[in-house]
Parts: C-alpha cells; sequence; structure tokens
C-alpha cells in the first residue's frame, strides 16, 4: 500500500466517525445538551482557544505525563535489566511486581493526594505508577529474550558483570524494550484523566470534570477530542523514535 | 602412519587432554538457560590428546555429541565424569585464550565491524588507538579491507564469519574452537573460506578444534580427523591425515583419504559408488 493510500484510508475511517456522529445529532435522537454536535464540540475547542487556555491546560497535561513517564523509564528500565539478569533479584522482586502490578493506578489516588498533597504529584506518581510496570516488566523479558549465544561469547571474552549488562545485556535488550516502552507510553497516557480528575485546577483531565461540573458537555468532549489526538501525536512520535533506535540496533522491522 | 604435523623433529607437547570424559543429560541441567536446542548428546569414555598447534577435526553423524564435546573443552559445559586439562590446568569456565567461533557467526548486530573486531580487546580493558589499530591489522588478514564502519547485517555471511574469526584472533588466543563455522555458507564461499583458515592456520600457528560432519572438509582441513560414533558418543577412530598443504582436493591421494574416513564412518561408500559407475 503507498503511502498517500494510506492516508486517504485513514483520513475515511476519520471523516466517517465525524459524519454519522454529526448525523446522529442532527437527527435529535439525543438533547443537544447531552450529545454536542462536531461542530459544537469545535466551537467548544475554539472557545478554550479564544479564552487563552487552551495551551495552559495542554502544556500542564503534557508536563505531568512526561515527568511521571520520564520517571518510570528512568526507574523501570535499569530495575528491570537487572531483575531479568540476576536470577536472586527475579526471585526477590518478581512476585512483588506481580501483586502491585494488577491494582489500578486509580486506586492510588486518595492515597497520592493524602502523601503528595494537592498539586502535579498526585498526578505525576499516578502516571509514574502507570507506566513503570509494564516498562519493568518488559524489560525482565527483554533480557530473558538476549540471545544466550551472544552471552557465551561475552563470557569468553572474559566479560564481568558490569560489562556483561552494559556492553552486552542492555544493548541486545533494548529493541524488545523498545516495544515496551512504547506499549506503556499509551497505557500511561490513558491514565492521565484519571490523575488530573482530582488536586488539580488545570490539565485536560480537569478540564472534562470542570466541564461536567458547568453542565457543559461540549467542553466535556472537546477535551476528550485534545486527549484522543495528542495521545495519536505521541504514539506516531514514539513510533518514528523506535523505528530509528531499531534499525541503530540492528533490527529490521518487518 | 602419522600426520605430517606429528612427524616434526621436536616431539610436540600436548596442549588439550581428555580424561574419560562423559555426558549425560537429566532434566535439570536441559533447563540451564545457556543451552542451544540441539546440544543434547550423550558422550561416554572420551580420551583424547591435542598436541599444540594441531588442527583437529571432530567429525562424526549428527547428535554424535560433537558439539557437546567441543562446548566441555570450551568451558561452556561440564562434563558429567572426567576432566578436560588445557596446559594441565583443569577447565572450569570459558576463557579469552581459548575462544569459541559458531555456525551463527554471533555477531553483536548493535556494533560495527571494526567495534566487533574490538570487542574481545574491549573486554581486556586495551586502549582504544591500541584496540582499533590490532582490529585493523586482523580485518587485513581474513581480507575484510574497507567496511570497518558497515554493520553486520549489511554483510554477507562469509564477510560475518571473517568479521568473528578476526575478533576471536584479536585477543591472541592459544586455541580456537570452530563449531560448524562454514556451515550455513554455500558450497563455494565455504571452499574459499577453507582455504583462507588453513593460510590464517599457518601463518598464526594456533591450535584449532574444529567440528564437522562434512567430510571433504574436515580430509581438507585436519592433521587428524576424529571419527565419533552416535548413541552414546564416542571414538571410533582417530585418522591422521598425512597430506601435505595446501591439498588438491581433486588428487588420488585426497580421495583416497576421504574413502578412508567414509570407511570409518561406516557409510558403505563402496556400495554406492558401484552404483555410480
Amino acid at each position: 500500500m503507498t503511502k498517500s493510500r494510506r492516508i486517504i484510508l485513514s483520513l475515511t475511517g476519520f471523516i466517517t466517525l465525524v459524519a454519522v456522529w454529526q448525523t446522529i445529532s442532527f437527527l435529535g435522537i439525543f438533547p443537544q445538551g447531552l450529545l454536542p454536535s462536531p461542530i459544537a464540540v469545535s466551537a467548544a475547542v475554539y472557545e478554550l482557544w479564544a479564552r487563552g487556555v487552551l495551551f495552559g491546560h495542554i502544556s500542564d497535561s503534557l508536563y505531568r505525563f512526561f515527568a511521571g513517564y520520564a520517571l518510570a523509564v528512568m526507574l523501570g528500565v535499569p530495575f528491570g535489566l537487572l531483575t531479568g539478569w540476576s536470577r536472586r533479584l527475579h526471585a526477590l522482586f518478581e512476585p512483588l511486581l506481580q501483586i502491585l502490578r494488577p491494582i489500578s493506578p486509580i486506586a492510588w489516588l486518595p492515597l497520592a493526594i493524602l502523601w503528595f498533597g494537592i498539586g502535579n504529584s498526585p498526578t505525576i506518581f499516578i502516571i509514574f505508577l502507570a507506566a513503570f510496570f509494564p516498562i519493568t516488566l518488559s524489560a525482565i523479558s527483554a533480557v530473558k529474550n538476549v540471545d544466550p549465544l551472544l552471552l557465551r561469547v561475552a563470557r569468553n571474552f572474559g566479560a564481568n558483570s558490569r560489562q556483561m549488562l552494559i556492553k552486552i545485556i542492555a544493548p541486545a535488550a533494548f529493541p524488545f524494550l523498545a516495544a515496551g516502552l512504547h506499549m506503556a507510553l499509551g497505557a500511561a497516557w490513558v491514565f492521565l484523566v484519571a490523575g488530573e480528575m482530582v488536586g488539580v485546577r488545570s490539565g485536560l483531565g480537569f478540564l472534562i470534570i470542570d466541564g461536567r461540573n458547568q453542565v457543559r458537555y461540549d467542553l466535556v468532549m472537546a477535551s476528550m477530542v485534545i486527549i484522543g489526538l495528542l495521545g495519536l501525536a505521541i504514539d506516531r512520535l514514539m513510533r518514528t523514535a523506535e523505528t530509528f533506535i531499531l534499525a541503530r540496533f540492528g533490527v529490521h522491522r518487518a | 602412519m602419522k600426520g605430517d604435523f606429528l612427524m616434526s623433529d621436536n616431539k610436540p607437547r600436548i596442549i588439550i587432554d581428555v580424561c574419560s570424559v562423559g555426558k549425560q543429560w537429566n532434566s535439570k541441567s536441559t533447563s540451564n538457560k545457556n543451552n542451544e536446542p540441539g546440544d543434547f548428546a550423550t558422550l561416554e569414555e572420551i580420551n583424547l590428546e591435542i598436541y599444540e598447534g594441531e588442527f583437529l577435526c571432530l567429525l562424526g553423524p549428527s547428535g554424535c555429541g560433537k558439539t557437546t564435546l567441543l562446548n566441555i573443552m570450551a568451558g561452556f559445559e561440564r562434563p558429567s565424569s572426567g576432566s578436560v586439562f588445557i596446559d594441565g590446568v583443569e577447565v572450569n569456565e570459558p576463557h579469552p585464550k581459548r575462544i569459541t567461533i559458531f555456525q551463527e557467526y554471533a555477531l553483536l548486530p548493535w556494533r560495527s565491524v571494526l567495534g566487533n573486531v574490538e570487542f574481545g580487546l574491549e573486554m581486556a580493558h586495551v586502549p582504544k588507538k591500541e584496540r582499533q589499530t590490532k582490529a585493523k591489522e586482523l580485518l587485513e588478514l581474513v581480507s575484510l579491507t574497507g567496511v570497518e564502519s558497515k554493520m553486520p547485517k549489511e554483510l554477507s555471511g562469509g564477510m560475518r564469519q571473517r568479521v568473528a574469526v578476526a575478533r576471536s584472533l584479536a585477543v591472541d588466543p592459544d586455541i580456537l574452537f570452530m563449531d560448524e563455522p562454514f556451515g550455513a555458507l554455500d558450497a563455494l564461499t565455504r571452499i574459499r573460506m577453507e582455504e583462507e583458515l588453513v593460510g590464517i592456520w599457518l601463518k598464526k600457528k594456533k591450535t584449532i578444534v574444529f567440528v564437522t560432519h562434512d567430510i571433504d572438509e574436515s580430509v581438507y582441513l585436519a592433521d587428524r580427523i576424529v571419527v565419533l560414533s552416535a548413541l552414546p558418543g564416542r571414538i571410533k577412530e582417530i585418522i591422521p591425515i598425512d597430506s601435505g598443504r595446501p591439498r588438491d582436493r581433486t588428487s588420488f591421494e585426497f580421495i583416497r583419504l576421504r574413502e578412508r574416513v567414509y570407511e570409518a564412518l561406516s557409510l558403505d561408500y563402496k556400495k554406492t559408488v558401484e552404483y555410480y559407475l
């Protein structure tokens, strides 16, 4: 499939969705206030922009998101690589990870507010939790997937544990890890809204709660649309980076 | 009958001494994560002395344990019974003085050709300048120049194996263990690689233990061929190849030696020949 054809198909899907949405709201099956039309939502986005608050909300959200995600990468990657490499650490931490992982990050929200107070920190903590577990677990399995032959070669040349970890395990695990980082990015983005529902007075999640409190469902949907589009943009950015990195690490994406 | 190597005036020194090595597998040892599938063949009562500077081929059908024996000598596996001594010291683990070369090349895909050849020297903390000079010198030896900055995936199989040979020689080992190193190459590349390997061996005077299931390859390369039988893996016969180098694959002598190896493997060569004639 050529690139232009792919773009046309993607746009077709998008336009169809908007058209169906517009038709339903035009037919008046639901009251206008409960299902705002695409036009009303666009107007709401414009209103946010005209009031000069749109970019403030977006940048606050992005700041909290990337702070939480970066923290998860910085802690999760080394922790996961070490845990994947050392059988002892694996036996020690793997069960704990499997206990903590199924607890939804949202469940931590009351505690997060109690611990970190009002402000950015609870949201960052929620995003961190949402990203940390998938990143750590994918780093663990990335190590387990390293070609054993490369480990043999490194042992043969007398690599010590430090050299083994830095010169072999980390780069060899990277392609697999990159896929995990990508997945975690999307998963963490989902929790942005939940993370911003309490404790903050800005951001896209706050905008949804604020819209509901004002009974302004056009504002609710406007921020939903913005969250979706930003999610798409972040995913594409990550995908580009991933392809580049995989090529650098000697893997060709099929 | 003795190989030309064994005819030299100085009495050759034993470098590898395999003493009644046996290997059985149980479910516990097969879970070892460093094992490759297909490495699990049993060995029984292997006794073998390998001389310094010798080119020795381990030849046998698949499942005879030739790779297992090589892995035990290289220190990747522990024997169930018996021991291997190298320079009089029992082998417990791999060592940079004895490097293994694999059929799958095992290059680091994220490193350039030069980076791969430098790898062993880097592990030994050799300074960067010195590393690069040495790596370039060895790439020249394996007839690979002008590809220093290429990535392994950009090279053909033959070129990749040359890189692996250069990487191994860079740390100046005493012994090279080669596990069917040319098994994945096409026939013509393979012949070329065999010729070059003999050239390198004559120049560098390393001891080489070479695993293969290819009779021609073993007759072309070896000073002595150790023929193994399968189930359990045992030494069936040790055949010295008393032929000078370089060897002519089409000579009568070569064909005679090949026939001798066929017989040792009980492949019923005579009958097959009558059929072809």
